[in-house]
C-alpha cells in the first residue's frame, strides 16, 4: 500500500492543487468569499474528481488515445450532471449560490488534467489514491482561503445559518474588498507567500 | 564570482555594481530628493491642518506613523537593513492627504498597512512596485469603506462643530455666490474635500518648488491639467472648475509624477499624464465616482511599462526603422 499512501500524500502538501499546482483558481478564486460556498465546492469537487479518477482509469485500456480528451470531458460532465442535481435536490442553497461554477467543474483544468497526466496512465487504486489526496488539499486550500476572506470581509464567521463569532470592529465595519475578487487574489498571495516562507511549500 | 564587498552594497543591501573610474559625484540622493518632497508637501499639509483642525493632525500623524511602522516591521521580518529614507514618510503623508477629515483613524492607519506592504513591499520594497502606493492604499479603503470615505465637512479649522457638506465634485454640492468666488474658494481651499486636496494655490506652490529643484518633470502634471482642461472645453464643462475641484492638483504634481511607478522617457510622461487626464474627465463625467484621479492614475501605473517600452529613445548612430 506504500504507492497508494504516496500517491493520496501528494496532493495535499507536496503538489497541493491551489497553492503549489495553481490549477483550478476560476471556483478557487470565484466561491471563497464565504466558508458554506467554498464547503459546498470541496464537496462537488471531490465527488466529481474521485468518481471521474476511478472510471477513466478502468477505461484507460479502452479508450483511443485520439479521442481520450472527449471521452474525459463527457465522463467528468455526466458526474458534474449528476453532482449538480444532487445539490439542487437536496442542498438547494448552496446550488443556488454556487450557481454556474458548480456547472464549470465539467470544464475544471484540475480535474481533466488529473485525468489525462494520472488516471489515464495508472491503475484503479493509485488513481482513487491520486483523487482522494487531490480532494483533501483543494478542500483544506478552500477552507483557508474562505476562511480568511469572510473573517475579513464580513467581519465575522457564520456556517450554514448559524454565527460563529464576530470580530468586535471589523463586525461593523468589515473590510468588504476581501469579499470582492481582488479580496480573493490578496488572500490567496498572501498565502501562499506565507507557506513558501515557512517553508511548507518550496520553490519549484 | 568573488565574495561581494560591504562597501559594494548599496542601501538596500544589494550589490552596485560599480564601472571603474573616474565617476562623478552627484549631489543627490534617495533621502535628499524624498526630504525635499516631504518639504513640498508640507504646502498642502499645512493648508489642511489650517482648514481641519485637529482632526487633519490625527489623521494625518497616524497615518504617517503606520506607514513608518508597518515598513520597518517588515524590513525586520525579512532581516533587511531598515532605512529611514523618508519614502514611507511620503507615502503616509500622501496617504492622509487623499482622505476624508471625519475618517477613524484605524481606517486610515489600514490604508497606511496595506499601502506598505502589500503595494510597495510585497513587490520588492523602494522602486519595484508596480502602482502607486499611496493611492492604491486610497484604493483598497475607498472600496472597503465607502460610507466612511465620502464623510466630507466643511472646513472650520480648530472650532469644534464640524458640519458635513457635500464636496465640490459631487452631484449634491450647491454652488454659493458667484463663478469668481467658487473659484476663489477652490484656489485657496476654503472648501470641503480631502485634507489636502482642497488648497489648488498651496499645492500648486509646491509642485512648483518640485519643478524648479528638478525633482519633477514638468511634463507630466503639464500634460495632465492641459488635457484636463482641454478636454472639459470641448466636452462644454466649466474647465477652471474641473482643474481646480477634486484630487488633479496632487494627484497631478505629487502622485502621477512618482519616479518608480511612472514612465521614465520625455515622451513617455506626456502620455502619461494625458491619459490620466483622459480617464479622469471620463470618470468623473460618465463614472459612478465623483472623483476619478485615483484610479486613472492607478490605471496609467499598470500602462506605464508598455509607454515606457514604446517610447524608448533610439541610440545615437542607430538608424531610425
Amino acid at each position: 500500500m506504500s504507492g497508494f499512501a504516496k500517491e493520496f500524500k501528494k496532493g495535499i502538501v507536496i503538489s497541493n492543487p491551489v497553492f503549489v499546482l495553481a490549477l483550478s483558481l476560476c471556483p478557487v478564486l470565484a466561491v471563497t468569499n464565504t466558508l458554506d460556498k467554498a464547503i459546498g465546492m470541496s464537496g462537488a469537487f471531490a465527488l466529481v474528481i474521485i468518481a471521474s479518477n476511478l472510471i477513466i482509469s478502468l477505461m484507460r485500456k479502452m479508450i483511443p488515445d485520439i479521442v481520450r480528451i472527449l471521452v474525459f470531458i463527457i465522463i467528468i460532465a455526466t458526474f458534474v450532471s449528476i453532482v449538480e442535481m444532487l445539490f439542487q435536490a437536496y442542498i438547494p442553497t448552496i446550488y443556488s449560490a454556487l450557481g454556474i461554477y458548480l456547472s464549470l467543474l465539467a470544464v475544471n483544468c484540475l480535474i481533466l488534467g488529473r485525468a489525462e497526466a494520472f488516471a489515464s496512465k495508472n491503475k484503479v487504486s493509485d488513481s482513487l489514491a491520486d483523487a482522494l489526496g487531490m480532494s483533501i488539499g483543494f478542500c483544506l486550500a478552500l477552507i483557508l482561503i474562505s476562511f480568511f476572506r469572510e473573517l475579513l470581509g464580513k467581519g465575522g464567521i457564520t456556517i450554514f445559518g448559524n454565527e460563529l463569532f464576530t470580530l468586535p470592529v471589523l463586525g461593523d465595519h468589515p473590510i468588504s474588498v476581501f469579499g470582492m475578487s481582488i479580496g480573493a487574489f490578496l488572500v490567496m498571495g498572501l498565502l501562499v507567500a506565507f507557506f513558501k516562507w515557512i517553508g511548507v511549500i518550496k520553490d519549484v | 564570482m568573488a565574495k561581494i564587498k560591504k562597501d559594494n552594497l548599496n542601501v538596500t543591501g544589494e550589490e552596485m555594481l560599480n564601472s571603474p573610474a573616474p565617476h562623478i559625484h552627484s549631489k543627490w540622493s534617495v533621502k535628499r530628493t524624498m526630504y525635499l518632497v516631504i518639504l513640498a508637501l508640507m504646502f498642502p499639509t499645512a493648508a489642511s491642518i489650517y482648514f481641519f483642525g485637529l482632526n487633519a493632525i490625527l489623521v494625518i500623524l497616524t497615518s504617517v506613523l503606520a506607514a513608518v511602522a508597518t515598513e520597518y516591521l517588515i524590513k525586520l521580518v525579512r532581516k533587511k537593513k531598515f532605512v529611514m529614507d523618508g519614502s514611507a514618510v511620503i507615502t503616509g503623508l500622501l496617504l492622509a492627504l487623499t482622505l476624508p477629515p471625519t475618517l477613524p483613524l484605524w481606517i486610515a492607519a489600514l490604508g497606511s498597512i496595506f499601502a506598505i506592504a502589500i503595494v510597495k513591499e510585497a513587490f520588492g520594497g523602494l522602486g519595484h512596485n508596480i502602482f502607486n502606493p499611496a493611492l492604491a492604499g486610497r484604493a483598497f479603503i475607498q472600496l472597503s469603506f465607502p460610507a466612511p470615505m465620502s464623510v466630507w465637512i466643511a472646513p472650520s479649522g480648530f472650532a469644534p462643530d464640524a458640519v458635513t457638506s457635500a464636496s465640490p465634485l459631487s452631484d449634491a454640492f450647491k454652488q454659493i455666490g458667484d463663478n469668481f468666488e467658487l473659484y476663489m474658494d477652490l484656489l485657496l481651499g476654503n472648501t470641503s474635500g480631502s485634507l489636502g486636496e482642497t488648497s489648488a494655490l498651496l499645492l500648486l506652490a509646491g509642485g512648483i518648488f518640485l519643478i524648479i529643484l528638478r525633482i519633477i518633470d514638468w511634463r507630466t502634471p503639464l500634460a495632465f491639467i492641459g488635457t484636463m482642461a482641454i478636454l472639459s472645453l470641448v466636452l462644454g464643462q466649466d474647465a477652471v472648475y474641473q482643474v481646480l475641484s477634486g484630487g488633479l492638483m496632487i494627484g497631478a504634481f505629487f502622485m502621477a509624477t512618482d519616479y518608480v511607478t511612472a514612465p521614465l522617457t520625455r515622451t513617455g510622461k506626456i502620455i502619461f499624464g494625458a491619459g490620466a487626464g483622459v480617464l479622469t474627465i471620463v470618470i468623473r463625467l460618465w463614472g459612478g465616482m465623483p472623483e476619478g484621479v485615483c484610479y486613472a492614475i492607478l490605471l496609467m501605473n499598470a500602462a506605464a511599462p508598455l509607454i515606457d517600452r514604446y517610447t524608448q529613445p533610439k541610440p545615437y548612430g542607430l538608424k531610425k526603422k
